[in-house]
């Protein structure tokens, strides 16, 4: 019982905090709020008894991504409130339209048998040993083309970045 | 919900996917809503996470370590996206003093 009372409580928070980056105004808030998803979410991981997962996303995502979109917020000076807003029409028909797709998503699910094979409190394929022993023998070439990926993505940032000289 | 193992007090693969549905719908509304080309992208990482954490959630209950590496390169595909993306965004932002996405729209027609 415990352990649903941890995801309800979990995924309050993540929703809220969601919600929230919708709602607050100024970006820097959004970037917090969403940070606090971020932590939500590996907490939602280690329930999983996905400790590797977690640990990655904590690093990845409350180490790096956040301090990108940080140091854009604060290099663009966005920190100003009110300055792009919708009309509130556009708001209701956005919501409406998103809670529609929200029906049809779970309305889905009443013809779908969910078959469940393994307790994730046992399962161990979540422990680095297990999922390293995965990536290093199945899925070795997506692994090094991912490398190559990160490769063209950095030289592409600073190729960005760079002054050009008129 | 039929199980083969014990039943040790897990949390139904039901509630992850409506957890998970509810994110993304967030993240969808966050895309539609939003003007700032900034909190466009933050919408689509609530998304990313959202179909993360579902990806994560099934490879822990039908025990195929596969969903999760698949969640491991899309963290990576990520992190490689927002930096390119927000690299694209400083510089859109040098050349027309603006990230509001309604003013962005030479490329429209």
């Amino acid at each position: 019982m415990f352990q649903v009372y941890l995801f309800l409580f979990l995924s309050c928070v993540a929703l809220f905090s969601a919600i929230m980056v919708l709602l607050s105004k100024k970006p820097i808030h959004s970037v917090l709020y969403l940070t606090l998803t971020f932590f939500a979410l590996a907490g939602h991981y280690i329930l999983l008894n996905a400790q590797f997962l977690a640990v990655v996303h904590v690093i990845v995502y409350a180490g790096a991504i956040m301090v990108l979109f940080l140091f854009t917020v604060m290099l663009l000076n966005l920190n100003k409130e009110g300055q792009f807003s919708k009309t509130t029409l556009v708001k209701i028909i956005a919501v409406v339209a998103g809670g529609l797709l929200f029906v049809v998503l779970i309305g889905s699910l009443k013809s779908f048998d969910l078959a469940t094979v393994s307790n994730p409190a046992v399962s161990q394929i979540g422990l680095v040993k297990n999922l390293g022993k995965t990536l290093f023998s199945q899925y070795l070439l997506p692994f090094e083309l991912s490398s190559i990926l990160f490769l063209s993505a950095m030289v592409g940032a600073v190729m960005l970045g760079k002054k050009d000289k008129e | 919900m039929e199980t083969t193992v014990t039943q040790l007090q897990m949390i139904p693969l039901v509630y992850y996917i409506i957890f998970c549905t509810a994110l993304f719908t967030i993240g969808v509304v966050g895309v539609l809503v939003k003007r700032n080309a900034l909190a466009i992208f933050m919408s689509v990482e609530l998304m990313l996470n959202s179909a993360n954490l579902l990806l994560a959630a099934f490879s822990a209950y039908r025990n195929d370590s596969s969903g999760q590496v698949f969640v491991f390169f899309i963290m990576v595909v990520a992190a490689a996206e927002i930096a390119i993306g927000l690299a694209l965004l400083v510089v859109v932002y040098r050349s027309s003093r603006t990230i509001d996405i309604n003013i962005l729209n030479r490329l429209k027609w």
